[in-house]
């Protein structure tokens, strides 16, 4: 070979990178799609294309260190009447126990009731610890009915209706045999060790004219004092929202394809439903319609990490938000002090996914008793209620420099994006620009 | 024995009602009238109470009962007794679709027939039906009985885990992983036992069982065929 002839440098392909080369590997060796647990990892349009417009010569700022910024949000005031009132709008998604461990679920409870919020059970009932240290407990009723009793749904603060969710909309669950402890199992009213698959459609009730009178009889049976929310994930969002309050429901929770899950189909996180924040406008202009913004609270789920996330999801109209991957976070999941181990596991810290494997070093996302005693509960409680801290500091910071004096005054004006795709899905202009995408004709 | 007139009361003033009745109250036998087909109809009762409801009822009626012994005199629509904890629910005509839907505990009787998903998810109710049941009936059924006296349709007990299924009649079609087994003499026992509790006359030996071929317990990619 003559080596003085210019040769190219080797050159991967864009479209078989070595993420899709290797998941075409594995799966012609194991002949079974990839199950993980989180949301879509796959960049996608999100908040961070969206800029806050502070404060100049048009607008007032408000002191930053001086001046109020409400943080309250109530839950529930259109037909409860026993409506939930939280010092902050950022709540705690619904995640199972079986899916995490007990101390997992208590650890939530007790950060979530020192930082003035609520947490959510999950699929497979409601555990004591978890009452117990939940100032705020709002009780899943999801189509699998696993450990649903009417006493805890008595006990809850509030019901939500799971429809769906944003790492999977229109697929059901499957909790690993490996997770399904005698605990687990008993709770759930199956045998141990085998897989347990959570249905998809509730088995008594379909459609929304059924789903209403499904909330009718919950409303019965809890003497009409709690909120009923209904649940779903991002796919269509203006007509989702328009039949959840159709049906009944005081508060909409939407989830985008962010939101995390315990464990699905890669391809079902990758490559159904839509972004959270393509979800967020036609959600409020459906509330908008019907004259329902503010009666009807909307909470935004999926990829919310900090407190600005929180200020643009309040800004572009929702009245609260939920966080459960980075709630897990800050309790101690994906840590890089337990690097040694993700790396034992095949992984490595920030990447570690096979939630449903149930091999969790941190001790959340298992039942593995020697592993989950780990997690100190207290302590993780303290984390997570700094975290949630941190966040409203930071949202006040933003509000107050637009001028508001609650975060539920920020408005879509507030706002600006960084892309035409943001701009669009958001409806808020192009930085320097007067133009949103898709209005004024063009 | 108490009458509630519900074209009165409204199903919420009856249920309101029946919620005060103190545990250890000598009231325990209520008849509610004029029913109407109205949903949500004494659901989440929680106390040994015998409550007749005279005429048709909505969907949900019974749902999510504890202790009481609730008789509907006419037919019930969709989700009759679901996710019952405990007590009885007996249905003089016919009943709607998930008829004990992932009922936890208690007795459901069904006189007349049943529509489809007729036990659906059910997670320890025993449930007898005089007459036939519908497609899916027994769909991922994890613990309990269903007892059909008459016939099933397709796809019975399609993913079933431990419940058990017994059927007098013809059954259109089992559903994944759900066979015939073995009548044994501990199952002719139960289900005289449950015959016996819903006054049935039916003879045990004329039933076959049906229950989980325990398959798919498990994910196997060389089962994905079979859903």
């Amino acid at each position: 070979m003559d080596t003085n002839i210019p040769r190219t440098v080797p050159r991967k392909s864009a479209t078989f990178d070595d993420y899709t080369l290797s998941e075409i590997r594995r799966a012609a060796t194991t002949g079974i799609y990839d199950i993980r647990g989180a949301g879509a990892k796959r960049k996608l349009p999100h908040f961070d294309d969206l800029l806050f417009l502070g404060a100049s010569i048009s607008r007032y700022p408000l002191e930053g260190y001086r001046e109020k910024c409400g943080t309250d949000v109530v839950l529930g005031t259109r037909f409860a009447k026993k409506p939930i009132e939280l010092r902050i709008p950022i709540t705690i998604a619904g995640m199972s126990f079986g899916s995490l461990s007990a101390q997992a679920k208590e650890a939530l409870g007790r950060g979530a009731s020192m930082a003035g919020t609520s947490t959510t059970t999950g699929d497979g009932g409601m555990t004591p610890e978890e009452r117990g240290q939940s100032k705020h407990l709002v009780y899943q009723y999801l189509p699998s009915r696993y450990g649903m009793n009417p006493d805890d749904l008595r006990k809850a603060d509030a019901i939500e209706v799971v429809v769906g969710q944003g790492a999977k909309p229109g697929g059901g669950g499957m909790l690993l045999g490996q997770k399904i402890s005698d605990r687990v199992a008993q709770m759930r009213c199956l045998p141990k060790g085998i897989d347990q698959r959570s249905a998809c459609r509730h088995p008594d009730w379909t459609g929304p004219d059924d789903l209403e009178i499904k909330i009718h009889e919950l409303r019965e049976i809890t003497s009409w004092e709690k909120p009923i929310y209904v649940k779903v994930g991002g796919t269509r969002p203006y007509y989702d929202v328009a039949l959840a309050v159709k049906s009944g429901a005081d508060v909409v929770v939407l989830d985008g394809m962010q939101g995390g899950t315990a464990a699905t189909q890669e391809v079902f996180i990758e490559h159904v439903g839509i972004p959270t924040l393509a979800c967020i406008r036609p959600a409020v202009k459906a509330l908008q319609d019907l004259g329902m913004h503010r009666k009807v609270q909307l909470i935004i789920s999926g990829g919310i990490r900090n407190g600005a996330d929180v200020a643009k999801a309040m800004a572009l109209g929702a009245d609260a938000v939920a966080i459960g991957t980075a709630a897990l976070v800050a309790l101690g999941d994906n840590d890089p002090h337990l690097e040694e181990e993700y790396r034992a596991l095949g992984t490595t810290a920030g990447a570690y996914d096979d939630w449903h494997e149930g091999r969790d070093p941190a001790g959340i996302t298992t039942q593995d008793p020697d592993l989950a005693k780990r997690l100190d509960p207290v302590k993780a409680g303290r984390r997570l209620s700094n975290y949630l801290k941190v966040m409203t500091l930071e949202a006040q910071t933003v509000a107050r420099a637009c001028g508001k004096s609650h975060l539920h005054n920020l408005e879509p004006e507030d706002l600006c994006a960084l892309t035409v795709e943001a701009a669009a899905m958001a409806g808020v202009p192009l930085a320097g620009t007067d133009w949103i995408p898709g209005r004024g004709g063009y | 024995m108490n009458e509630l007139d519900l074209k009165a009361l409204g199903v919420t003033g009856i249920n309101q009602r029946l919620y005060k009745v103190p545990k250890d109250s000598n009231e325990r036998h209520w008849v509610i009238t004029n029913p109407m087909g109205q949903h949500a109809i004494a659901c989440g009762l929680d106390g040994p109470l015998q409550v007749d409801i005279k005429g048709h009822v909505g969907f949900y009626c019974g749902g999510m009962n504890k202790e009481a012994e609730i008789i509907i005199h006419g037919h019930a629509g969709v989700g009759v007794a679901e996710n019952m904890m405990s007590g009885v629910v007996w249905i003089k005509g016919n009943a709607s679709e998930s008829a004990g839907a992932t009922g936890n505990g208690g007795l459901l009787v069904i006189d007349g027939d049943a529509s489809s998903r007729c036990g659906i998810s059910m997670k320890g109710i025993d449930i007898v039906v005089g007459g036939s049941v519908g497609h899916m009936s027994a769909f991922m059924a994890q613990r309990g009985n269903l007892v059909v006296c008459g016939d099933a349709g397709d796809a019975l007990g399609d993913s079933i885990y431990e419940a058990r299924l017994y059927v007098k009649g013809k059954v259109a079609g089992l559903g994944a992983d759900c066979i015939e087994k073995e009548m044994k003499s501990e199952h002719l026992e139960d289900l005289a036992r449950l015959l016996e509790r819903a006054k049935r006359k039916d003879k045990p030996s004329d039933f076959r069982r049906y229950g989980s071929a325990r398959k798919l317990y498990n994910f196997n990619v060389d089962h994905a065929d079979a859903y």
